[in-house]
């Protein structure tokens, strides 16, 4: 990485490299290496796990940690019960998993961990990871609806109250809008985690390189562009939270399709 | 853009370090721990609202005595009253029948003492009489020497004393 610094390229954040001489691990045949992506992966679903531990003293009368714990499965519960209503109690599992991960990995990502020479890694701004997320989202919506509905899941393709001779031009709008949903799901997450981390990456360049141009480019540029790069990731911590919500949203309201076929 | 110039060569990895970790997220966190966290929330849902119809309970309770009890009050100070009313009555009947008796008695009293009186005003007379009488006899046969009989004596005696 020596060789790198003296150009900043504002994607090498999101390199993904084998750690601990992994490499080359596999299993059954593919490769698993241990990356840094894992490693991330890891980190937010301990500190997950460590939140929820503190939520886990079961008293009458909560602390702050429990009442903080009891607040984001209520706030689960409460959009389940708004989008799915009654049926929506037994996805709080899966819609809380699905939300606290991406929103621990999102603000774990933009941790200032670079100051103390750490890398920290948003998986999150990888496709592979959000297209995994949301082709898991969408195989509930498939098995539920399947399940509870049969084949007259397919009706879903038919809005209530379309004149039939309007349903061959529906019908496929809506399969393709249907069929778009999982892509959706994974671009709008991976997308605007890449764009911020992007953001930030570009703005903090302006900021080094403005400073050994000299004091009057210093001045110029450096100073406006750590004052919105502040802005930015102020912003960026709120993105963080509304992706991770629109995701969960997203997912609720799909399953609400699943559960009550309109 | 390392997500697609790495692909080929980190897409497992990242999806089964995904899946391994989501996966225990899932299992760990969300089946096993996030229904014990809101099994908590129901708890202690049920137990207020147990608690605040449990001392809606014993408002209502509470109420009802006072009026139970105000009820028994009332007819309580009513009976007193009552009590009260009937004593001062008979307390007055008797008093005017003991007044009665003693007025009977101070009545009865009076008239023997009238009697009295006046059977001692006609001896105390007919002894003025008798002493009236023997004086004229005296008086006619000093003055007269005429023997006046006791009888005649005492009749003039008594004319004289009633005329004045």
């Amino acid at each position: 990485m020596a060789a790198e610094q003296a150009k900043i390229d504002p994607m090498h954040q999101f390199t993904i490299e084998p750690l601990f001489g992994s490499a080359d691990w596999e299993l059954a045949g593919v490769n698993i290496a241990f990356t840094n992506s894992a490693l991330w992966m890891a980190i937010a679903a301990f500190a997950l796990w460590a939140f929820v531990v503190g939520g886990m003293k079961r008293q009458v009368v909560p602390g702050r940690w429990q009442m903080a714990v009891e607040s984001a499965t209520g706030f689960i519960d409460d959009m389940l019960a708004a989008n799915v209503g009654k049926a929506g109690r037994k996805y709080v599992p899966y819609i809380f998993s699905l939300f606290m991960f991406i929103l621990f990995a999102n603000l774990l990502g933009l941790l200032p961990l670079g100051v103390v020479g750490l890398h920290p890694f948003t998986f999150t701004s990888h496709f592979t990871v959000t297209g995994v997320l949301a082709i898991l989202s969408f195989s509930i919506v498939l098995i539920v609806g399947f399940a509870r509905h049969g084949l007259h899941f397919f009706s879903l393709f038919v809005p209530h109250g379309t004149p039939w001779p309007m349903i061959p031009v529906i019908a496929p709008i809506e399969f393709i809008s249907f069929m778009v949903r999982p892509f959706s799901l994974a671009l709008r997450l991976f997308v605007a985690m890449m764009a911020g981390h992007v953001l930030l990456e570009v703005l903090s360049s302006f900021v080094i390189s403005g400073i050994n141009a000299g004091p009057v480019y210093g001045v110029l540029i450096a100073i406006p562009s750590l004052a919105l790069m502040v802005g930015i990731v102020a912003l960026e911590v709120l993105v963080s939270a509304i992706q991770a919500y629109v995701f969960a949203l997203l997912t609720s309201l799909y399953i609400n399709d699943a559960e009550n076929l309109h | 853009m390392p997500q697609i110039e790495q692909l080929a060569e980190t897409y497992t990895s990242q999806i089964f370090w995904l899946l391994v970790f989501f996966g225990l997220v899932f299992f760990v966190v969300g089946r096993g721990m996030v229904p014990r966290v809101m099994d908590t929330v129901a708890l202690r849902d049920t137990q207020i609202s147990g608690d605040l119809a449990a001392a809606q309970a014993a408002r209502d309770e509470a109420d009802r005595q006072e009026a139970a009890w105000r009820e028994q009050e009332n007819a309580r100070r009513a009976q007193a009253r009552a009590l009260i009313a009937e004593a001062k009555a008979r307390a007055a009947a008797e008093s005017e029948a003991r007044l009665a008796t003693a007025q009977q008695r101070i009545d009865a009293d009076l008239n023997e003492a009238e009697g009295r009186i006046a059977a001692s005003r006609d001896r105390a007379g007919a002894q003025i009489e008798a002493i009236a009488g023997e004086a004229v006899q005296d008086v006619v046969r000093r003055l007269a020497g005429i023997e006046v009989d006791a009888a005649s004596a005492r009749a003039a005696a008594r004319e004289v004393m009633n005329h004045g």
